[in-house]
């Protein structure tokens, strides 16, 4: 199956793409990472040869990106803490205090979170973009659910 | 740990799938889309331009003018299939086209200075179309001459299709074509348009053309 036109391959994963790089690395960072995502994108599309999953290869791409983008931030002094915190003009996110929670979260679970819930995948999929069994997949939302029931939870109790 | 809790959780994190996020996604698409073309990773830039025959769908490569369509139905799929799936919306890579088209039919513009890139054709039907873009501005042919000009003089129906075929309407004149019998004939547009753009030729000549009288109906 050859891919489709790249213009109507980004119409349909722009908005899914942007989402899943909000809740991952905060509005921001989401900006730059989905133009990185995209021209990494449009660089290795004419070799693509499957274009059967383009929302998972699309999502790998992004989840690297996301990577480097929170890498980056470690190796600056600022805490990576305080990034969903700061509103773009543009979107307000939803109770940020979850969102602070789920930024703080290992890579894994953090991505695993935000492709389970945000993206909506199965964690079939949700393993094949992050590399890892469905098995791994579904035991790091495990983990990272309890880890933010533990920490947001306790957020809201101190909240009321 | 009870399980509405644990749903709430969840329902809080599905939320976030619900985001509106619209406006900045897009802002940032086309940011991409920038930058991909700044490093030479758009191999057909396309965008719609407006005009008195209705919206157009330009298509440039980096050389030059490939397609130019009335209908935009299937055509990116085609430039994705014949030239490069990296079909991309870039509205300043059309502004050039943008341009000469609007001159053209404002009646500032005789001829287009534009590339025309000929990778949609090929063979008999480039060599009709190439003669087809040398029919000057206000004039018009008919297949049957048309034919004796490739040497191929039997050959009109073959000229016919191969003009039908014609992926750069308007910059590529087939609307100059003309059958032998009057009227204005077939186009893939439509006759209305093909009038139109006859007319439009007529009208805006700058220096009328002088037809030399035949001295057998001189007065």
């Amino acid at each position: 199956m050859s891919p489709p036109p790249f213009q109507t391959f980004l119409e349909h994963h722009r908005d899914p793409v942007y989402r899943f790089l909000l809740f991952s690395v905060g509005p921001d960072a989401a900006d730059d990472c989905l133009q990185e995502t995209f021209v990494a994108a449009l660089r290795a599309y004419p070799r693509l040869e499957d274009g059967s999953n383009l929302r998972a290869w699309v999502l790998t791409i992004a989840h690297r990106k996301a990577i480097d983008a929170h890498r980056g931030r470690a190796r600056r002094p600022v805490p990576s803490a305080e990034l969903p915190e700061q509103p773009s003009p543009a979107v307000t996110v939803p109770d940020p205090g979850l969102w602070k929670a789920v930024g703080e979260l290992p890579p894994k679970q953090r991505a695993a979170i935000v492709l389970r819930f945000v993206s909506d995948l199965p964690f079939r999929e949700v393993g094949r973009i992050l590399d890892i069994s469905d098995a791994a997949a579904r035991q790091n939302v495990r983990e990272g659910l309890a880890r933010l029931r533990k920490e947001y939870a306790d957020d809201e109790q101190r909240a009321v | 740990m009870t399980n509405s809790e644990l749903s709430d959780l969840e329902a809080a994190l599905r939320r976030g799938a619900a985001l509106d996020v619209d406006a900045p996604a897009g802002a940032a698409a086309l940011s991409a889309v920038v930058a991909a073309d700044r490093a030479g990773l758009v191999d057909v830039a396309v965008s719609t331009v407006d005009s008195p025959v209705g919206d157009l769908l330009v298509a440039v490569t980096p050389q030059g003018l490939v397609r130019l369509a009335f209908d935009p139905e299937r055509v990116l799929d085609e430039l994705a299939e014949r030239i490069s799936p990296r079909v991309v919306v870039a509205q300043g890579r059309l502004d050039p086209v943008r341009r000469e088209l609007d001159e053209y039919f404002t009646g500032r513009r005789r001829a287009f200075d534009i590339a025309v890139d000929w990778s949609l054709t090929s063979g008999f039907r480039r060599r009709v179309l190439e003669a087809t873009a040398r029919i000057p501005t206000g004039q018009v042919t008919t297949y049957g001459a048309l034919a004796e000009e490739v040497g191929k003089p039997t050959a009109a129906r073959a000229v016919g299709n191969a003009v039908g075929s014609n992926p750069i309407a308007i910059v590529v004149p087939c609307h100059r074509v003309v059958p032998a019998a009057g009227g204005v004939g077939n186009y893939g547009g439509g006759p209305e348009r093909k009038a139109f753009l006859l007319d439009l030729e007529r009208s805006n000549e700058t220096t009328p053309r002088r037809r030399p009288l035949e001295p057998g109906r001189r007065r």
